[in-house]
């Protein structure tokens, strides 16, 4: 096992857990403030991952020139999801939400499978093969780009939380509904507008990661608890939490793949949300529950 | 109960099916209705059982009488493993949901590496005969496995009605409504979720057996699958969070419209996969959406029952 | 006898005292008031005495057994019931249901339970909602429910967090009257924490009062009011009695 090998494989672990942080974000967002345990968020991203190829394959769209219209559609979705379907049910117990979710991921996961079957798609473009090089280093030109499109996401929404107005009515929603209220904040619309951000997370990183996986409609469901284990590892509530989280399964997910076996690497992720659960809930950089 | 005497094999199997889920759907509903605990990841125990009766039926010949025992102090020992951790840390609501997922999730992949129990490929117990009932090991004609699982259905009801009035009942209901004023009445919460916990795993453990000389092949990729979990938890939420009936009337519902949404689509000539679960999951949300408390107590209304 | 000795009891929280050495006693068959600013420390002193958290240091006893530290239910079955400021009922259940969990709690069976339940209600006056849902209650009834709830456990000493909150003064005058009741034939020991005062004087025989997280004063009704120290710090100069 040589160190350029393992280097490599941690660098890439690191790209790619970026994009992982910035799904997870989207998550950390609708979960710290709208309290909605989102069932659906991989299979949201995965949608966003088959939106891409759909783009590829007829107008030859680059991935990155998707993320415009693909994050647009997704806000509107998010925003209308929350409306219409989810805020009637935050007076509701918990369970009742989580199946509400539940069932939007059956339907989606489904959805998805009905309409391009369970084969693989991808998205093929040339500097998908070229890497550059740093010393023995070698680097995926499209898993840096991935990267580097998370991260740019990722400071866009956390710029917006900390020197916008509606950024800073949503923090103020999220440590306090009845505050809020009384204030006079329109929380409702606010939760909506967050699912919304949320959801546009969610769209950038499923078009930065077609380019490094193949997309099929099971990859929800793993993707969803993959973003709950980030966030839960990173912290719930903050940003640079979801970010490390996201990093830190990538790398090991990377790592277990290497050292153990590919197929045992999520064992170690869930390992990991089972320690922090109990040890550290509230993650590395969150605030205590 | 006259059931076999003139359904076809296929009727059979939907019936046994629908008391499978019923019978699972109570034990869960234990946890969850009556103690206010939400697992997601019930399908472990399921799981633990199948492999552990299923592994001593397959390396020592042992039939499942004896691996019953084995299946349910395995899954207590787990589940009670996991309730400690969880309530001694006061973990509980979302948290917790995710707490049972990770084990549930963390032991379905563990187990496709574990080539004693057939690794991904499957543990395949030997059908020696399936015309006349050989009790020892569980085989039989399809009527006998629709006994047995009508059998247990009806044990679990009744073991549930006679713990709902009993004190374990109460105990659990005031720790389900409200847990600090349940201890300022003098109830010890974390003996009494525990006992919740064991309750439900043990009796789960059971379906995991009988999964396991039913179908006779175990993959941990399925019978681990939070898919698995989900189904378990569908009938009970349909049917009624807390009730007596609620898994039950949610089995019939589910199994039936399941069953009838592919026969519908299959008349129509649409068999594509994966729409059969979409019309499932759109029902799934409108009952969600339209009955937040199931379908018995508006139903038990109706009927004239009164809470 | 005196049935709770609390003595030098602190309690701070993140570096902030918010009780600091409180001692008192409560005789066994009284009514006690601790009365005091918000912020003084008197839901602390409860929930130390409820085993809600433990003190810091201090000590309390309970009819000659130390009690700090204990959990709220070993606190309970020790013979002390508490309510809370904020009513918690069993929102799903029936009033009956409520207080048959509490008297679960020293029954045999749940015939036995059941019969001390109707007992309880009807001596509250809850007797005909015996069978509606605790969720479609008045608040004045489930303050009435939650106190209904507790006194199923059979309890020695009672503990009532600002259970006058809310009530408008003839639903207040009702529950004076319904605790200086239990008090009498039942000789149930009180300690409550009001800010009410219309309450607090015409119910306590004796009251302390907690300022800053200290007891800053002890006695009657009468010597209270007249308390130059606690005229300053909370009931301000035209108090009538």
């Amino acid at each position: 096992m040589s160190f350029d090998l393992v280097a490599n494989v941690v660098i890439a672990g690191v790209l790619t857990g970026l994009v992982y942080g910035l799904m997870a974000l989207g998550l950390s967002v609708i979960f710290g403030v709208v309290r909605v345990v989102n069932f659906a968020h991989g299979e949201m991203m995965t949608i966003a991952m088959y939106a891409t190829t759909v783009l590829f394959a007829a107008l030859k769209l680059d991935p990155f020139l998707s993320i415009l219209p693909v994050a647009a559609a997704f806000f509107a979705f998010g925003y209308a999801m929350q409306a219409g379907f989810i805020n009637p049910f935050i007076t509701r117990p918990e369970h009742s939400q989580f199946m509400l979710l539940v069932a939007v991921a059956i339907v989606m996961v489904n959805a998805l499978l009905l309409i391009f079957g369970p084969a693989a798609r991808n998205v093929q473009v040339d500097y998908q093969l070229e890497s550059f090089e740093i010393g023995r280093i070698l680097i995926d030109k499209a898993r840096l780009y991935s990267a580097g499109a998370a991260v740019v996401a990722a400071l866009g929404l956390f710029a917006f939380f900390r020197y916008s107005l509606t950024g800073k009515a949503i923090r103020a929603c999220a440590d306090n509904y009845m505050g809020a209220r009384v204030v006079g904040l329109n929380v409702k619309k606010l939760y909506a507008l967050t699912f919304g951000l949320g959801s546009i997370c969610v769209a950038v990183a499923g078009c930065a990661m077609v380019l490094l996986v193949d997309v099929t409609p099971p990859l929800g469901p793993y993707y969803t608890l993959l973003a709950f284990v980030i966030v839960i590892v990173g912290g719930l509530g903050s940003m640079g939490g979801a970010l490390l989280g996201g990093v830190l399964i990538g790398v090991s997910e990377a790592l277990a793949g290497l050292f153990i076996a590919p197929s045992a690497k999520s064992m170690f992720s869930f390992g990991l949300l089972i320690l922090v659960l109990l040890f550290r809930p509230q993650g590395l950089l969150g605030r205590k529950p | 109960m006259l059931l076999p005497w003139f359904a076809g094999s296929y009727a059979l199997s939907v019936a046994t099916l629908i008391l499978y889920f019923a019978y699972t759907g109570q034990a869960w509903n234990v946890m969850m209705g009556f103690a206010g605990q939400l697992s997601l990841g019930h399908a472990l125990y399921v799981g633990v059982g199948g492999y552990a009766a299923g592994a001593l039926f397959y390396h020592y010949g042992i039939g499942p009488w004896a691996g019953l025992w084995l299946a349910i102090l395995l899954c207590v020992a787990l589940g009670l493993a996991i309730g400690f951790l969880a309530f001694r840390f006061g973990i509980s609501g979302v948290y917790f949901a995710l707490l049972t997922i990770a084990f549930a999730e963390f032991t379905r992949i563990g187990f496709d590496h574990l080539d004693w129990l057939g690794g991904p490929g499957g543990m395949f117990l030997k059908v020696a005969q399936r015309d006349s009932i050989d009790l020892l090991n569980f085989r039989g004609p399809p009527a006998m496995y629709y006994y047995s699982m009508l059998f247990l259905t009806v044990i679990a009801f009744v073991l549930c009605a006679l713990l709902l009035r009993s004190r374990a009942g109460y105990y659990w209901q005031a720790i389900r409504e409200n847990e600090e004023a349940a201890q300022a009445l003098g109830i010890n919460t974390f003996r009494w979720k525990m006992l919740a916990v064991a309750i439900s795993s043990a009796m789960t453990a059971v379906s995991g057996v009988f999964f396991a000389f039913y179908y006779n092949n175990l993959f941990p990729e399925q019978i681990f699958h939070i898919s698995r979990s989900i189904e378990i938890i569908l009938g009970p939420i349909i049917g009624g969070i807390g009730t007596l009936f609620g898994p039950i009337l949610g089995a019939v519902v589910l199994t039936l419209l399941s069953d009838g949404i592919t026969e519908g689509l299959a008349a129509m000539g649409w068999e594509i996969p994966g729409i059969k679960q979409v019309f499932y999951g759109l029902v799934l949300l409108a009952v969600i959406m339209f009955l937040p408390n199931g379908i018995w107590p508006p139903l038990a209304r109706r009927l004239g029952f009164h809470k | 006898m005196n049935l709770l000795i609390v003595e030098n009891l602190s309690k701070s929280f993140r570096g902030l005292k918010a009780v600091s050495d409180a001692s008192f006693t409560i005789p066994d068959g009284s009514i006690n008031a601790l009365i005091g600013p918000n912020g003084a420390g008197k839901t602390t002193i409860f929930n130390m005495v409820a085993g809600v958290f433990p003190p810091d240091v201090g000590k309390i006893k309970f009819m000659a057994k130390e009690i700090q530290g204990l959990r709220p239910d070993q606190v309970c079955a020790a013979g002390i019931g508490r309510t809370f400021q904020n009513v918690k009922p069993f929102a799903g259940l029936s009033v009956l249901d409520n207080v048959i969990v509490g008297s679960l709690l020293r029954s045999k069976n749940s015939s036995d339970s059941r019969r001390y339940a109707l007992e309880i209600l009807e001596k509250l006056q809850l007797g005909p909602k015996r069978d509606l849902p605790a969720s479609s209650l008045t608040l004045p009834d489930r303050k009435r429910l939650e106190v209904a709830r507790a006194l199923a456990t059979r309890p020695r000493l009672l503990l009532l967090d600002e259970v006058m909150a809310g009530l408008r003064p003839t639903e207040c005058d009702q529950m004076v009257e319904m605790f200086r009741d239990l008090n009498k034939t039942d000789g149930l020991t009180i300690l409550l924490i009001e800010h009410v005062m219309r309450a607090v004087m015409a119910l306590a025989q004796h009251i302390g009062v907690l300022h800053h997280g200290e007891v800053i004063a002890r006695g009657t009704p009468e010597e209270i009011v007249r308390d130059p120290a606690v005229l300053e710090c909370y009931l301000g100069e035209e108090t009538e009695v």
